[in-house]
């Protein structure tokens, strides 16, 4: 060094930018991360910060962080932060993507997390070739919960469940997510890397750097493993850690390149983005022109109504239908309804039932289990709910005669065949509307105008609707014309 | 004096997060890090540069697992007819700060 030339030092490596100054977390320790002494998450947060300083995409990087001793990381980096639930971080970062197309997802997670609870994630999102960055650590053990067995557990690793040592015999053999994931078409870039030693320290760094490229240039998916010590689970000393991800992690976990078709991929056309929600009922086709003003003053005009109904049968005789017609007619009249279905997986002679509320006043359960109307469209259907008609209540059945086992005084009853009236009316599947007809009349809760517009968007098919339209009519007559009141 | 001429990189320690793994120690090319004698506020050794023979590599901040415990500074050279850019000093009271 000439006596004309004098030294001055220059920060060459220091804190990223991309994590906050001080911790929002516990008084005393915003300044250092809550991780253990020599834990791989804080060598590994350093290199994705790194990565994106040197990218320039902290206003636009989201990082999903997971369940597990990194759930936390949302502390740390000074990027958008969202936390999934366990093994869930694919999928909300997938949604993430989707929906903010410009910015620069990262799923971080641990290998409880990404390689047991969340192994279906994981691969569809990876299936799909979602355009992230999935930052895979594995220590093999789960460490925040005090070192259960993993997937990725080694054979004969011992653990606080498995305490002889993972045997294959019992537990199966580790899981390799990097090879298991790589035999997929879509994935862009797999490596699994380690922090071993220095040269495999700085792999890493390069490693997850290209991973987050991968997804600026809107490659695809790409996921980096990073074998990573845990000292204080594993019951070791930092440096013995390091030494063992080295000596014997790699043995059951080599590492390399599993997939690189960056240089192949071509970059997907954007997907279209989500249209406007003003525009979500009118995709649906369920456009309210007159909405809001015109449906008060329906509103205003309908009777004060409070109606709790049953409607019970076999699968196939219409029972949904003849509910949805119900609270659909509601709701055009401006009234606060539910529908709830319930039913067996069968489509056909199954049993089949569905609770309708209609009501001017906001609807607390749409759980209807005291009705004050029944429809019961067969006799099993009767018997069961015949006793949970509230007193005063009506029942509707479709039969030739009530069973007399079934009659109770403080109901009021009107038992046809509705299913034979049907018949007349040239399909017996209209049985379920000839007796909404008869509901409505008997009810006269809702303007005939507001069911034969509900009508007309659940039933698409216009022979159907002229054939409802008579079964309703036809229903209301019956019963004008019986005896009940 | 001559010491620190020598040398190419400074490294300074941030003593409250330092949470004394080791790692640096182990990991520094020209084993210049030690463990300090005295305890931190949290009742960790810390890692300590020895005051000379740093070469600036950066491999220490790369092992590192605390986001800012460590940095690392590289000595840079201009002619001393460069008005009010002198940091040695200043340098030097970071090095003394560290340790």
């Amino acid at each position: 060094m000439s006596s004309g030339l004098i030294a001055e030092y220059e920060v060459v490596q220091g804190k990223a930018k991309s994590f906050y100054d001080t911790y929002e977390r516990k008084d005393e320790l915003q300044h250092q991360t809550h991780y253990c002494p020599g834990c791989g998450h804080g060598t590994i947060h350093k290199m994705l910060a790194r990565a994106i300083d040197e990218l320039g995409i902290q206003d636009r990087t989201i990082l999903v962080s997971p369940v597990g001793c990194s759930v936390f990381a949302y502390y740390y980096f000074d990027v958008g932060n969202v936390q999934a639930a366990h093994g869930r971080a694919p999928a909300v970062a997938t949604a993430l993507k989707r929906s903010r197309r410009d910015s620069i997802v990262v799923s971080y997670q641990g290998d409880g997390d990404l390689s047991a609870i969340g192994s279906a994630e994981i691969l569809h999102a990876a299936n799909r070739g979602e355009n992230i960055t999935v930052i895979f650590v594995n220590n093999a053990i789960y460490s925040m919960t005090g070192g259960q067995f993993a997937p990725t557990t080694l054979l004969g690793q011992k653990s606080t469940t498995t305490p002889l040592g993972r045997s294959a015999q019992h537990e199966g053999y580790p899981l390799h997510v990097s090879e298991l994931l790589a035999t997929l078409e879509a994935p862009v870039y797999i490596e699994r890397v380690a922090l071993g030693d220095n040269k495999q320290i700085a792999q890493a760094a390069k490693a997850i750097k290209r991973a987050m490229e991968n997804q600026v240039k809107g490659l695809g998916f790409s996921l980096i493993e990073v074998l990573s010590p845990c000292p204080t689970v594993w019951k070791m000393q930092p440096v013995q850690a390091q030494q063992w991800v080295h000596d014997v992690m790699e043995k059951t976990f080599p590492l390399g390149v599993f997939k690189d078709r960056t240089k192949e991929a071509h970059v997907w056309p954007a997907r279209d983005a989500a249209p406007p929600l003003e525009t979500i009922p009118e995709i649906l086709g369920v456009a309210h022109e007159e909405l809001p003003e015109g449906k008060a003053e329906m509103r205003a005009q309908v009777k004060d109504v409070d109606l709790h109904v049953r409607v019970a049968g076999f699968g196939g005789q219409g029972v949904l239908l003849l509910g949805e017609v119900l609270a659909e007619a509601g709701l055009d009249a401006g009234l606060e309804v539910s529908w709830l279905p319930s039913y067996g997986p069968e489509m056909r002679s199954g049993t089949s039932n569905c609770h309708v509320r209609l009501s001017k006043e906001p609807i607390d359960s749409p759980l209807v289990t005291v009705p004050n109307v029944l429809v019961a469209m067969n006799e099993p259907s009767l018997r069961k709910f015949d006793a949970s008609v509230k007193p005063g209540g009506w029942v509707i059945y479709n039969g030739d005669a009530f069973p007399e086992d079934c009659v109770r005084e403080d109901v009021h009853v009107l038992a046809l065949p509705f299913t034979q009236v049907a018949n007349e009316l040239g399909d017996t599947r209209a049985a379920n509307m000839v007796m909404l007809g008869a509901l409505l009349e008997m009810t006269g809760a809702l303007p005939q105008e507001s069911v034969d517009a509900a009508l007309k968007r659940l039933v698409k098919n216009p022979r159907f609707v002229e054939l409802d339209e008579r079964a309703l009519a036809r229903g209301r007559e019956l019963y004008r014309n019986s005896a009940v009141r | 004096m001559e010491a620190e001429k020598r040398s190419r990189g400074l490294l300074k320690v941030d003593v409250d997060e330092c949470k004394g793994c080791g790692l640096c120690v182990e990991a520094c090319p020209p084993h210049v890090i030690s463990m300090s004698e005295k305890l931190n506020h949290y009742g960790y050794r810390t890692a300590t540069y020895v005051g000379e023979g740093c070469t600036a590599c950066g491999i220490c901040f790369m092992v590192c697992p605390e986001p800012g415990a460590i940095t690392v500074l590289k000595a840079v050279y201009r002619a001393s007819d460069e008005p009010g850019r002198s940091l040695r000093a200043e340098a030097k009271e970071v090095a003394c700060a560290s340790n």
